[in-house]
Order: C-alpha cells, then sequence, then structure tokens
C-alpha cells in the first residue's frame, strides 16, 4: 500500500509540469551563486559517501541522505 | 568448533547497499565533471579499527555518457564489545568494487550503477537505476530512483586453527529502495532539497554473531547469552529536508533534518548543520555538527527477563536507544601542478570527525563478564563510544 | 509483498522514462519567429560604450555568457575561431557577460583572451530584454536587424548548428 502511494504521489508530481509553464524567478544569468562549487549539494562523492556509510553501519536510521540538482542549470 | 562471535556486523555490509551511491547523478543537464579521488580513511574506536583506501575515476566519454568506477576496502581490526563478549579479537578485509554510468539526453539524466562487496562471510551485490529530470526553468530538479540488493550471509568458525565458512549457515537477504528527491531553488542564495526512501529488507536480517542474555540466577555471571531472533522482513520510511544558502561573504551554510521510521518500531531524528568557508584563493574550511537520535526497535532490549521471552528478540546495539553527537572539521587546500595542463584543478583534503554515542539502554556486559558476581545483571553501566573518523583524500579534476 | 514490490517498481521505471516526455515543453528550437532585435548600449571590455545599431548590415551573433557557466567557457574558444573565420564577411560576434562583478569574468578574459567585443551587463537589463532562458543564450540577427536563431545552452557539437545559421544569414 505504501509503495503504491509513492508511486501515485510521484505521478502525480510528474504531471503537474506537464500544465501550466511557470516562469522561472531566478534567472539563468542570475545563478552565480547557486553554481559555486562551495554550494554543490555533494561535494566530494567520495567523502561524504563513506561518511554516510560509517553512519549507518551504526544507526538504526538509513536512507534519504542525498540530494540531486541545484548548481548552474546551465544548458 | 570455535565460534567467532560479536564482529562488526552484518549491519555494516548490509546497509551499505542502501548507501552507495557513488557520484549521485550532480546536475541534470550537466554531467558529473571528470575527476579522480584517493582516499585513506580510518575509523577508531570502541575496540575496532577500520581503515584502507577509497579510489574513484569519473570520466565523460563522448558529449552525453560519463562513467564511474570506484574501488573501496575495509580492513577490519575487531576487538569491540560484541566480540570481547563471547570470543577473540579478529581481522579481515572486506573489498566493494562498483560501476557506474550516466547518461545524458537534453534535460534528462539516466543513471545506472552496479555494487560488488567482498568479505569472508558477505557477499553483497546492488544494482541501482536512477532519472533525473529537470523542470520549471531548470529550477526544479525530480528523481527517482530505485535499488536492489542481493545479500548472500555465511558465519565464520575456526576449523583446525583456520577461518572458514561454517558448511552449516548459508542466509540470504534482499533489499528494494524506492527514492523521490526533489530539489527546488527557492532564491538566488537559498537551495533546497526532499529526499524520501522507502526500503524494504526480506530474509536474514539479522547478525551470525550476536547474541541476546536474559536474567538467569543459576549464571554466575547472572545472565545466560542466546541466540537473536529477528523479524524476516523490515520496511522502513526515511524523509530529509535540507537548505543550503550562499552566505553574501562568501560562505555556504546548509541545514538538514531527516525522519527515520520502521516496521520495527524505531523511530531516529537526525539533525546536521554545516559551514564551508573559502579562505583567500587555496583554502576551504569546513565545520560539521550532526545529532542523532534514535529510539530502541520494539524486540530490543540489553536484558531479557527469561529465556524464550519473546518471539522476536535482539541485543544489537544498533537497534538500542542512543544519542550521538558528531564533530568534524576538514581543510581543503588547492594546489597546481606544474607540467601537467591536463589536470584543471587540484585538492588536498584532511578531515576528522570525532563520534561520541551514548547508548540509554544498552550496558557494558562486559562488566559482569570479567567479574563475576562484582555487578548485578541489569546494573552494569550504561556502554558510550567515542570513535574518531580520519580521511585524507586527494582530488584532481580533468 | 513481492508482486506489490515487483508493480511499484514497474511502474516506477516507467514514469521515470515517461516524465521526460512530459516535461518536453523546456526543449529549445533553433529557428524562431523572426521579431526586430531589442537595441541596447553596454559598456565594453576597453570602457567603449558599444550599442547594436552600430552592427546594422552585419549579421550578428549576440552570445549571452558568464565565467561560472562551464559549457559557457567551453564554447568561448569555438566562438573565437567563428569570428576569425567570418568577421572579414560581414559578421559579427558580441560577448555580453551577465555577471554583476565582473572581476571573475576579467581573470578568464585575461588567461583565455577573445578578440571579439565583450560588453558588460551587470543589471540584467539586455538579459531580460533577450528573454535569456539558459546559459548561455546566443541570438543570432540577421543583416536586417531581425532575430532569426536563439540557441539555448550548450552542447560540443552546438557550433556546428551555429555555422550553419551563420552560412544561411551571411548569403542574405
Amino acid at each position: 500500500m505504501r509503495t503504491v502511494s509513492l508511486v501515485l504521489a510521484a505521478a502525480l508530481l510528474a504531471s503537474i509540469t506537464a500544465c501550466a509553464p511557470v516562469e522561472p524567478w531566478v534567472k539563468p544569468y542570475e545563478r552565480e551563486h547557486l553554481a559555486d562549487a562551495i554550494m554543490a549539494l555533494n561535494r566530494n562523492p567520495v567523502s561524504s559517501t563513506y561518511l554516510d556509510h560509517v553512519f549507518e553501519s551504526r544507526e538504526g536510521a538509513r536512507g534519504a541522505t542525498g540530494g540531486v540538482g541545484g548548481g548552474c542549470g546551465c544548458n | 568448533m570455535r565460534v567467532r562471535p560479536g564482529r562488526v556486523p552484518s549491519w555494516c555490509m548490509r546497509t551499505l547497499i542502501a548507501v552507495c551511491f557513488i557520484a549521485v547523478p550532480a546536475l541534470a543537464g550537466v554531467l558529473p565533471p571528470d575527476r579522480a579521488d584517493m582516499l585513506y580513511h580510518r575509523y577508531q574506536g570502541g575496540g575496532i579499527t577500520v581503515q584502507g583506501p577509497s579510489i574513484l575515476v569519473q570520466k565523460k566519454i563522448g558529449d552525453h555518457l560519463s562513467i564511474g568506477a570506484n574501488y573501496y576496502e575495509d580492513m577490519i581490526s575487531s576487538a569491540s564489545i560484541d566480540v570481547l563478549l563471547s570470543a577473540s579479537p579478529y581481522r579481515e578485509k572486506r573489498t566493494q568494487k562498483s560501476v557506474s554510468a550516466e547518461y545524458l539526453h537534453g534535460k534528462t539524466t539516466y543513471s545506472a550503477g552496479f555494487i560488488n562487496s567482498v568479505e569472508p562471510d558477505y557477499k553483497a551485490n546492488t544494482s541501482y537505476y536512477s532519472v533525473s529530470q529537470d523542470m520549471f526553468g531548470d529550477l526544479t530538479t525530480v528523481t527517482m530512483s530505485y535499488r536492489r540488493g542481493w545479500d548472500q550471509i555465511f558465519r565464520d568458525i575456526k576449523q583446525n586453527g583456520f577461518i572458514v565458512n561454517d558448511p552449516t549457515f548459508h542466509q540470504r537477504a534482499d533489499h528494494r529502495v524506492y527514492g523521490v528527491s526533489l530539489s527546488q531553488i527557492l532564491t538566488r542564495n537559498l537551495i533546497s532539497t526532499f529526499d524520501y526512501e522507502l526500503s524494504t529488507d526480506q530474509g536474514y536480517l539479522a547478525s551470525p554473531y550476536r547474541q541476546i542474555r536474559y536474567l538467569d540466577p543459576d549464571n554466575p555471571v547472572g545472565y545466560t547469552l542466546a541466540n537473536q531472533i529477528y523479524p524476516g522482513t523490515r520496511t522502513s520510511d526515511a524523509f530529509s529536508v535540507e537548505l543550503k544558502y550562499y552566505v553574501p561573504y562568501r560562505a555556504a551554510l546548509t541545514g538538514k533534518y531527516r525522519y527515520f521510521t520502521d516496521s520495527w518500531g524505531i523511530v531516529a531524528h537526525t539533525v546536521q548543520v554545516d559551514y564551508v568557508q573559502p579562505i583567500r584563493h587555496h583554502w576551504t574550511l569546513d565545520g560539521n555538527i550532526r545529532y542523532y537520535r534514535q529510539g530502541a526497535a520494539s524486540f530490543y532490549s540489553d536484558l531479557f527477563p527469561y529465556a524464550g521471552y519473546s518471539n522476536y528478540m535482539a541485543r544489537d546495539r544498533e537497534l538500542a536507544a542512543f544519542h550521538s553527537i558528531t564533530l568534524g572539521v576538514e581543510a581543503s587546500y588547492a594546489f597546481s601542478i606544474p607540467h601537467l595542463t591536463w589536470i584543471q584543478k587540484s585538492t588536498a583534503t584532511l578531515r576528522f570527525d570525532r563520534m561520541m554515542i551514548t547508548y540509554l539502554d544498552y550496558r557494558d556486559a562486559l562488566f559482569s563478564k570479567f567479574d563475576p558476581g562484582a555487578i548485578r545483571a541489569g546494573a552494569e553501566p550504561l556502554y558510550s563510544l567515542d570513535a574518531s573518523v580520519f580521511q585524507a583524500y586527494v582530488s584532481l579534476w580533468f | 509483498m513481492r508482486n506489490r514490490n515487483a508493480t511499484a517498481a514497474l511502474l516506477a521505471a516507467i514514469l521515470g522514462l515517461a516524465l521526460p516526455a512530459w516535461a518536453a515543453a523546456d526543449s529549445a528550437a533553433d529557428a524562431v519567429a523572426p521579431a526586430p532585435a531589442p537595441a541596447f548600449t553596454l559598456q565594453s571590455t576597453s570602457g567603449q560604450q558599444v550599442s547594436l545599431a552600430q552592427f546594422k548590415g552585419d549579421v550578428v551573433m549576440i552570445n549571452f555568457w558568464a565565467s561560472w557557466c562551464g559549457p559557457c567557457r567551453q564554447e568561448m574558444p569555438l566562438l573565437q575561431s567563428i569570428y576569425q573565420k567570418y568577421k572579414d564577411m560581414g559578421f559579427t560576434l558580441i560577448g555580453v557577460n551577465v555577471e554583476p562583478d565582473a572581476k571573475t569574468a576579467n581573470a578568464w578574459l585575461k588567461a583565455t583572451p577573445v578578440s571579439y567585443p565583450v560588453l558588460y551587463d551587470p543589471q540584467s537589463t539586455v538579459s531580460q530584454l533577450y528573454q535569456v532562458q539558459a546559459m548561455p543564450t546566443t541570438v543570432i540577427i540577421d543583416r536586417t536587424g531581425t532575430v532569426r536563431y536563439v540557441h539555448r545552452g550548450y552542447l560540443p557539437g552546438d557550433e556546428n548548428a551555429y555555422l550553419n545559421s551563420i552560412r544561411t544569414l551571411i548569403v542574405q
């Protein structure tokens, strides 16, 4: 049941994108700060993967550790 | 046959599957940059030392494809509280190899990867797939991911002076993780990320070496050890929110919260604050505080009142109630290598994390083991653990 | 339990693949409905005020770029060679830098110089005029001052699209 509702939520989100194109309120030429290397969501993948592994080995919780996106939005 | 129990548990190997995203697509719309990282890692705490290398290479092939490969080793030397409780210290090595590919088509990134982890008593294979889509003028990135793991669990025993797999013990565990992630640019200086992951596990989810203890007045130490009994399934939800803010004088401040709950009754909260400060042209400093709090699993107990108390029983401290604080500092130095013009950027980084765990319902049973009768079973001091995590790595961008 | 998981996974995979199609509204096309190119005057790297009107009669290629944008930096040497090739055939390339602070742009230009005019648009007035929706954006204007092609983003190989557009307009 949980998986089905997850999938439905994702489908809803996806269908939203097909309607009403939203004007981006941060223009591509205003992405300077977001494109800065220090603002990357995952600056050092090897190091952060390792630390995630260290924590997950000792804790009961797992998952939801990373994000994708941001940056310069080029192309 | 002498059993070698109480090792760095299979949690370690099991959960690596849930976390090993190498080079998670950094930007839908742009492939990850070409880079090579050579890392040395070392964990020391609670009687365990784990160290080894991690080498990652990420390279574009053509204009639309990027390939990554990672080689990782854990060399484990363990005399942890679990080991000392029922046997003797040991050494072993875990080797992990992974490959991944990312394909960019317009504003969509497709990725897939495969991880193989091998150690004497645990073999794990994981495959993962994800699709990432930029939308709303690239302010929003939606990612959907699926991860599938197949584990084979063995048990080491000592036979004629050699460590071999117990031929009577061969178990399996399957894992599936479904993830949805959304990253949303809020302002010129602020980006947010929402991440949800649903994990399901099935099969043998315990450690072959760990044991529970129950009150036993007939035993000189006051308790008797017995086998753990775990449920054969586990389903968990994890939901996290992250905000990253660009501070005007050029620094980055990140705040993150994760809520976790599962079918074993564990509820956990994670709060993390991170601050990155570049200094002049070469240095970048990073400070990090992480607070973690966990409630115990419903079938966990440090000391069960009698044998066969419940259908499920565990004493793994990873399922206990505890909280931990981790403080981290990192310094990175950017340098140039003369004559090698194809290297665009190179950095050397040192990172140190100090993890301090305080258990709320896991006691140091070694007190009663080494001094029977001195302390009543169940009245031993609560266990706590301080660990140091050290990383040194060199990164090259080309 | 197993069947439900498999179904969910399959649905997720299908959605994942369908997602790009639904968001296809974002995809760029080069040829646009002809419209007069908005006039502007900006300061160049040499300190002079440069207007678009100065280049009437030439095929003008305007490239909006920033030093923090990887694909922008990647295409500039190619733009330089395009400029060198066609500048004597009634063609001009104008670079418009969109950064509020020119410091990093100047440092980068010093290391990777170009000979075509580069103008500063620190307040994004021209970027807004030309409705820049991606970084980089390349606008190609014909000899009558009409916008004919808009190319959003840069992937290696896109310079061929530029050359095709330029060749079409040069002979008109």
